[in-house]
């Protein structure tokens, strides 16, 4: 089939696998297209690997014109992990979902990231687990319904939603890149990312972005309520932004911890 | 050229464990992954010791599904990547392993057998044959080496290494705590000088040139779209497991010409049943004895060819009927009697095993 | 029937019983013998009774593990009663005077060619140094077991504890008197 490349897509996409295969207004490819831009921007297409996992992010195993392994929930991190430690010269992106990155997968993010692994890790959050039919993840907004959750969450049971980037941020050693962005900026997004990679290629240490994202399938919502419940509701959960940055020198300064242990 | 590890033969006196750190040095391997667990610890304790001088690498992950994955990882980047477990750390590496076994990749990996379910104990059984063998959602296109002594462990380890990056499927070699803790001589040898030609590895990722560009891309995956997608991979897979079997299997047998009871045992239970065979035949029983030594794939020819004259099996090992179902699946349709002796868990001496036929067959 | 010989060693954590088990097998191979040594470790290895288990054999050794010994040594109390699986009709349960008792109590009488206590402990502390307790009781089991060049268990000594006598060459000193003493102890029982 002739197929040609649409002028606003990244070099990097691969022409022959598009148009791609996630439902109408899926926020996978936008995502997909920040990252594509950052690759085209840093001229590393011949040098990166990238890793998908299952759910949704799956989708992506023939997404670009990049060298790339799809593995199983959560375990792109300890894949690209084991390639970056015997082939440094490669760049590895790791690229999940909320699921993979925070519930089934959080140990290899927890220890890769205290470790300062040179991998850089892109999580896409649509608070729920949207591959498997919509299912509470540990992202999912207070009161949300999900099918697992068919009355709202409760956060008395199922606790508050995992705020991953404030996570990694606490743990990273020095050298680490920890930001949030989301599919609603997609040029901040992109230079998230493109820190990200950056970060990876100078050796300073462990790159974590999140994207807030959208998933009306599963949300069931229309254009006005996807993208009213990124913007507002999503973005008043999870902040965006920077929290942290290679450059930043944190000199002298302690952590406090109050007797309960919570971090300030 | 990296240092030799080895050159000429050396007459040692070791661990097990030790003697797996040497095979697999001997063996060019690059990098070991691994994750704390008893009995195998000794391997990672020795291989970090010499890690600088033979300029090798070793990570210590967050647990064994860590272990597993970033050996895969070290495999798909072409290097000849390892991992060692036992017991429950063997039961959470069968993610990965069964990610390998899909994506035929050459992972090779020590199992240092203890006692189970769960936990167990620390110390020894040979209850991780259906696991190493079977584990994880798939048909177990493996290929696992049952040893007995320290210079099995030698050799098999070298040939695990081989055997993977030829063949292409995760290859085991099937050890026990007895194994890694006890001391024993071995010879250890420079594989090339005795003929052995190390395989060459390959990347499966990160080739060089740009893809899409210069070459295709690598798109490599174990999740597919469609029932006959998977069906045609799987087939394909076993297509090509079985047409390497002849090359692969390997056994040992033991005065099989006359004898009428067959005694079959595998890895450290092997020489227990082996020294049986004398005293049964002193007190004039025709006791003869069959070990496979790939447990995975299974000798089933060899097994079936030996059998026609034979009164009765003893299946003899340290777990619960995992070798006996083994041997009963690749006995099918023969009609002998097979009686296991089953201890799982437990050593297995020659006395016990002589003692235990005599009185099965009312001897 | 070739040369074949089954040793238990048990005893406290600490009493060294590990350390004179990798020194005999050791010595074994190196006098041509095959040997194998195993410990016993389980989880309960700490704070209760470390065995050893030894195998010198003129043939090729059968299975790690094995039931009846034809010696036993037993260093404690609490190792005499550990024991009692591995003592068959014919094995020799050699142990310190110091636990006479409790020997009497578990096995009664054994008959003179089945026993064997010997003043180490007593003898450590008079004769040589208590630390080279152990040496003494390796001593001994090579002198009962007369399988042994008293070169050969020298030479695995000397790979084990050389560093330590490079820097203190009283210590050699000890630790061969401790060897000899033990040697004569067991010779010829």
């Amino acid at each position: 089939m002739e197929v040609t490349a649409q002028p606003q897509m990244p070099k990097v996409w691969r022409a022959e696998t598009k148009p791609h295969k996630f439902c109408p207004g899926c926020g996978h490819g936008i995502v997909l297209k920040a990252l594509g831009k950052a690759i085209d921007e840093l001229n590393i297409q011949h040098n990166t690997i990238f890793g998908c996992d299952i759910g949704c992010s799956l989708l992506t195993w023939d997404f670009f014109n990049l060298d790339t392994i799809q593995t199983h929930h959560g375990r792109t991190i300890p894949v690209l992990v084991g390639i970056k430690r015997v082939r440094p010269e490669l760049v590895v992106v790791s690229y999940m979902g909320d699921g993979g990155a925070y519930a089934i997968g959080a140990q290899h993010l927890v220890s890769s990231a205290n470790r300062n692994e040179l991998v850089t890790v892109i999580v896409v959050n649509n608070t729920q687990y949207a591959m498997t039919g919509g299912q509470m993840a540990p992202t999912t907004l207070p009161g949300q319904k999900t099918e697992t959750s068919p009355y709202g969450r409760d956060i008395k049971l199922t606790g508050k939603p995992m705020l991953g980037p404030e996570l990694v941020a606490s743990i990273a050693p020095e050298g680490a890149y920890v930001a949030r962005g989301t599919v609603s900026n997609v040029m901040q997004l992109k230079n998230f990312i493109k820190k990200g990679l950056e970060n990876q290629i100078k050796g300073n240490g462990f790159s974590f972005i999140e994207a807030l994202s959208a998933c009306p399938t599963n949300w069931r919502t229309n254009a006005a309520e996807t993208w009213s419940f990124i913007e507002n509701e999503m973005s008043e959960y999870f902040p965006i932004g920077e929290l942290r940055t290679p450059d930043e020198k944190k000199v002298g300064e302690k952590r406090k911890v109050t007797s309960n242990g919570a971090k300030h | 050229m990296d240092i030799k590890p080895i050159q000429d033969e050396k007459r040692a006196f070791m661990t097990g464990n030790e003697v797996i750190v040497w095979g697999a040095l001997a063996a060019g391997a690059d990098i070991m992954y691994g994750y704390p667990i008893t009995p195998q610890n000794e391997i990672m304790h020795y291989w970090t010791r010499l890690v600088p001088k033979y300029k090798k690498d070793f990570l210590q992950t967050e647990d064994e599904i860590s272990a597993g994955f970033t050996t895969v990882g070290g495999v798909l980047a072409g290097k000849r990547a390892f991992t060692a477990t036992a017991g429950p750390g063997n039961v959470l590496m069968q993610e990965a392993l069964s990610m390998a076994e899909m994506m035929r990749l050459p992972t090779v990996v020590i199992v240092t057998q203890r006692g189970g379910p769960s936990t167990g104990t620390v110390i020894y059984s040979q209850q991780e044959v259906n696991l190493t063998c079977f584990g994880g959602n798939g048909e177990g296109l493996r290929i696992v080496y049952s040893t007995s002594s320290h210079q099995e462990l030698f050799n098999y380890t070298i040939k695990a290494f081989n055997t993977a990056w030829k063949y292409r499927f995760p290859t085991f070699v099937l050890s026990d705590g007895y194994q890694s803790k006890m001391r024993e001589p071995v010879t250890i040898y420079d594989p090339e000088e005795k003929g052995i030609t190390i395989e060459p590895t390959e990347s499966l990722l990160g080739l060089p040139g740009t893809p899409g560009v210069e070459r295709d891309p690598a798109h490599l995956r174990n999740t597919y779209n469609l029932e006959d997608e998977l069906y045609n991979v799987v087939k394909s897979s076993v297509k090509e497991y079985n047409s390497i079997i002849s090359k692969i299997v390997e056994y040992d047998t033991y005065a099989v010409e006359d004898a009428k009871v067959l005694i079959i045992a595998h890895g450290v239970v092997s020489r227990a049943a082996k020294a049986a065979i004398s005293s049964l035949r002193e007190k004039g029983i025709k006791a003869g004895y069959f070990r496979p030594i790939t447990l995975r794939p299974f000798p089933d020819e060899a097994l079936r060819s030996l059998v026609d004259n034979v009164d009765h099996i003893v299946v003899a090992e340290s777990a619960y009927g995992q070798l006996e179902n083994i041997v009963k699946n690749n006995l099918y349709g023969f009609n002998i009697p097979i009686i296991g002796y089953l201890r799982p868990g437990m050593g297995i001496t020659p006395e016990e095993i002589t003692d235990f036929v005599k009185a099965e067959l009312s001897l | 029937m070739g040369q074949n010989i089954k040793i238990v060693l048990a005893g406290e954590g600490g009493q060294g019983v590990q350390s004179i088990a990798e020194i005999i097998s050791e010595a074994a191979y190196n006098s041509g013998f095959q040997s194998l040594y195993i410990p016993n470790f389980g989880v309960e290895q700490r704070g209760g009774v470390s065995v050893a288990f030894v195998q010198i054999s003129d043939q090729s050794v059968d299975a790690p593990k094995f039931i009846i010994a034809d010696i036993v040594i037993a260093l404690s109390r609490r190792a005499i009663e550990r024991v009692k699986p591995y003592i068959g009709e014919k094995t020799l349960l050699v142990y310190d005077s110091s636990v006479d008792d409790e020997v009497e109590k578990i096995y009664g009488k054994l008959g003179e060619n089945r026993q064997l206590s010997i003043p180490a402990l007593e003898m450590a502390q008079k004769e040589v140094h208590p630390r080279v307790f152990n040496i003494i009781i390796l001593g001994v089991v090579v002198g009962v077991a007369e399988l042994l060049e008293k070169k050969d268990v020298e030479q695995a000594l000397e790979r084990r504890l050389g560093h330590k006598f490079a820097q203190d060459s009283s210590l050699k000193n000890l630790n061969y008197r401790a060897l000899e003493l033990g040697y004569q102890l067991g010779q010829g029982k």
